[in-house]
């Protein structure tokens, strides 16, 4: 009711080519079904109907790279897997983000040795941090939220 | 108990000269075997009707550094119609040259003792299934042993922030 | 997002020989016939692989032929790095191993450093520690029902049981903080006592935890396709289970009544009365049902635990293994020498070397623990179950479907953080 008013016959609507892309973005960014330990079961609680993702536009986790853009890196990444982490972050078409999720995947955690790579962000640059060991689904849900505030905030000199 | 007393009795009228020691902490029977003859007794305590150790725990490798004989090979046996769990352990001098396989008794044996190889270093004479199973192809070294590196890198403080992002090995896009 | 990239090296198609793929495919099985079959690799990344494990199948169209599980994508280090922290810093690292029942990880490892300090916790800690290990284990039946159901896609289950472990996490976090890596036992006896309200909350969820299995049950239980996708699918004998060192809910689906709470009890078990679930058929229907009836079993456990639930400390007084209480550091000086020595240092076990077992929620659960004489272990080595159950695995699924390799992955309820250690 209200927006005919204003648009008359025309029907046009103008807005900055960025926001609108970057809230498309934001509202339906699908992850990768990437969980390797203990954080995979916070996020698998993340997932399910106490805290619920799909509120944040992600409704199902894709089990193939090449139709997701989100990888949450839930656990830790032993020196065997960060190939393969590496692989499946190449597969993914861009825009894809990185969310490094719980202590071992930031920092290597408590896991201060030979096995453990420390920090995924030796592996694939990380767009977000999210502490905790596991971290809470509502930790994890701050994090998600604070990646959609950095995709808001993109501009067109970041995209070319 | 008389149960105990049966096993090192059939062991010592079988196999004379096994059992080196036997050591009891904790409530927990511990037999100490030569390493010739661990594959006898062990088929002994499986195959016989009275002792009937049918199921095998564990097996796990130490590191007795500095002490010689070096690693030690422990297999934890349990009976299961006895309810009765027995540990035998064998020294093993040199890695490359261990006890032979338990896999045509237990054939869950093959599987453990690809773990102690692939992390302790002890071969098991027998077992043409021993690679890296836990690390890497192509990684050099066991890590469990007392003189393999833990290779933690250090942490980063505020006061040294800058000089350990400086050397760690970000990723490129 | 920069968005010039260069294409992959392996978006390229490569010929190669049957040889130079059997070496790159992995040398743990022997390939039947190179020339008919398909060789695939059923990678670290895959939706019903419960974890990151790598499986080589050798397909005959839809039949799998042979299986090879290829593992170590979670290798962690922990037994190495338990040896270079103290006995309590070390329990933190137990935790991580089977991330869906801690509990029972730090019950299996505080009772082997209890043993091999020779001492015992009090009656009050033993009855505690028994609710939690079966909370604990009533926790991760459900997420197991839950990712069960899912890879044979039916998700209502998945929900509804995420829904009752929000209740149970709830719980564990009244009582330590955590919601799943609780550290919570102590060698000892326990952290610190359990709040008033628990006892009330534990009851609550005993009262209505009966309506939600009856939920679950009428989804899964008496379904066609549920029924026709796990009847005679993974069946293994009893005899070939022993062999092969299977152990938990699984072993007991083959008939074999063996569950170390009964046969060797720790922890005041004995106490109690409740009965072992054993199924006849060894397939996957029989290990679903026997880890359902579990959880009533467990209910029970809870219930008696509770009502028995004896008064007094928490701790054992030995105040060279538990620290001093704060209030007694203002007023004695031993209590401050202590705090101190075990802060720094940590106690001192004797030499010697034990082996514990407990009945986790996936099998035998051994922890092998040497001490020398010094405050940190000198070799610590854990029996996971995971680990010896999924060497069934090529047995059971030799000959039958992909589809069918899915649903007995998820009935033999590996983790592999408790693999790969």
């Amino acid at each position: 009711m209200g927006i005919e008013q204003k648009l008359g016959n025309l029907g046009v609507v103008t807005y900055r080519l960025e926001d609108v892309v970057n809230w498309g973005r934001s509202n339906a960014m699908w992850p990768i079904l990437f969980g390797l330990a203990c954080c995979a079961i916070e996020m698998m609680s993340a997932q399910a109907a106490h805290y619920d993702l799909s509120r944040y536009g992600m409704e199902l986790n894709r089990p193939s790279p090449r139709q997701s853009d989100l990888m949450i890196v839930a656990g830790r990444v032993s020196r065997k897997m960060a190939p393969v982490v590496r692989r499946l972050y190449d597969q993914m078409p861009a825009p894809k983000w990185v969310i490094a999720m719980g202590d071992c995947a930031s920092c290597g955690g408590i896991f201060n040795n030979y096995a453990i790579v420390q920090g995924v962000d030796e592996v694939v640059p990380v767009d977000v941090y999210v502490a905790g060991c596991p971290p809470r689904p509502e930790a994890l849900i701050d994090g998600i939220m604070t990646l959609h505030e950095k995709v808001r905030g993109e501009t067109l000199k970041d995209w070319a | 108990m008389e149960f105990e007393q049966l096993v090192t009795n059939k062991i010592g009228e079988n196999i004379p000269d096994a059992i080196e020691e036997v050591v009891e902490f904790r409530n927990e029977r511990t037999l100490l075997i030569a390493p010739e003859k661990i594959k006898e007794v062990c088929r002994l305590l499986k195959t016989d009707n009275e002792l009937a150790f049918n199921f095998l725990s564990d097996v796990c490798a130490d590191d007795l550094l500095p002490d010689f004989p070096r690693f030690a090979v422990n297999y934890h046996l349990y009976s299961m119609p006895n309810n009765y769990r027995l540990r035998l352990r064998t020294l093993v001098e040199d890695p490359d040259a261990g006890p032979p396989t338990m896999g045509d008794l237990w054939p869950i044996a093959t599987w453990l003792e690809m773990e102690v190889w692939d992390l302790m270093g002890v071969r098991f004479e027998g077992n043409t299934h021993l690679r890296r199973l836990f690390l890497p192809e192509d990684w050099q070294g066991h890590p469990l042993r007392k003189d393999y590196p833990l290779g933690y890198e250090e942490v980063q403080f505020s006061f040294n922030w800058e000089e350990i992002a400086a050397r760690k090995p970000f990723a490129k896009e | 997002m920069s968005e010039t990239r260069t294409p992959q090296k392996s978006a390229t198609i490569q010929e190669m020989s049957v040889e130079e793929l059997r070496a790159m495919v992995g040398t743990g099985m022997e390939i039947v016939d190179a020339e008919e079959h398909m060789l695939l690799s059923m990678g670290p990344q895959h939706p019903s692989t419960h974890g990151v494990l790598r499986l080589l199948l050798e397909l005959d169209g839809e039949t799998v032929v042979n299986v090879a599980p290829d593992i170590g994508f979670l290798h962690t280090g922990i037994e190495k790095n338990m040896e270079s922290k103290t006995y309590t810093k070390a329990l933190v690292m137990t935790d991580r191993m089977d991330y869906l029942s801690p509990m029972s990880n730090n019950l299996g490892y505080v009772l082997a450093v209890e043993k091999l300090l020779g001492v015992e916790a009090t009656p009050r800690a033993q009855a505690i520690r028994v609710v939690l290990t079966e909370l604990a284990r009533i926790a991760s039946h459900l997420v197991w029902l839950g990712t069960a159901a899912l890879d044979l896609a039916a998700m209502t289950v998945f929900l509804y049981c995420f829904r009752e472990r929000e209740y149970i996490l709830d719980l564990f976090e009244m009582c330590s903080g955590q919601r799943m890596m609780v550290s919570y036992f102590r060698p000892g006896g326990l952290w610190r006592d359990v709040p008033e309200d628990f006892e009330p909350a534990v009851r609550r969820f005993l009262e209505f935890f009966p309506g939600r299995i009856a939920d679950y049950e009428a989804l899964l239980k008496e379904n066609p396709i549920f029924l026709r996708r796990t009847k005679g699918v993974g069946v293994v004998s009893g005899e070939d289970a022993i062999a092969w060192g299977l152990t938990g809910p699984s072993l007991r689906a083959s008939g074999v009544n063996w569950d170390i709470r009964k046969t060797q009890p720790y922890s005041g078990y004995e106490q109690y009365d409740f009965d072992v679930p054993l199924g006849t058929d060894g397939d996957v229907y029989a290990r679903y049902r026997c880890r359902v009836q579990e959880l009533w079993q467990s209910m029970r456990i809870i219930e008696q635990a509770l009502d028995r639930l004896p008064d007094g400390p928490v701790s054992i007084d030995d105040r060279k293994i538990v620290p001093p209480p704060r209030s007694e550091l203002g007023r004695s000086m031993e209590a401050v020498i202590h705090h101190f020595k075990l802060w720094t240092e940590g106690f001192n076990a004797p030499e010697g070397y034990v082996y514990q077992s407990i009945e986790s929620p996936r099998g035998e659960f051994g922890c092998y623990l040497r001490g020398d004489g010094g405050p940190k272990p000198a070799r610590v080595h854990f029996r996971a179950p995971s680990y010896v159950n999924l060497a069934s695995l090529p047995n059971m699924a030799r000959g039958g479907f992909v589809a069918d390799l899915v649903a007995i992955i998820g009935s033999i309820d590996i983790i592999l953080g408790e693999i790969d250690r």
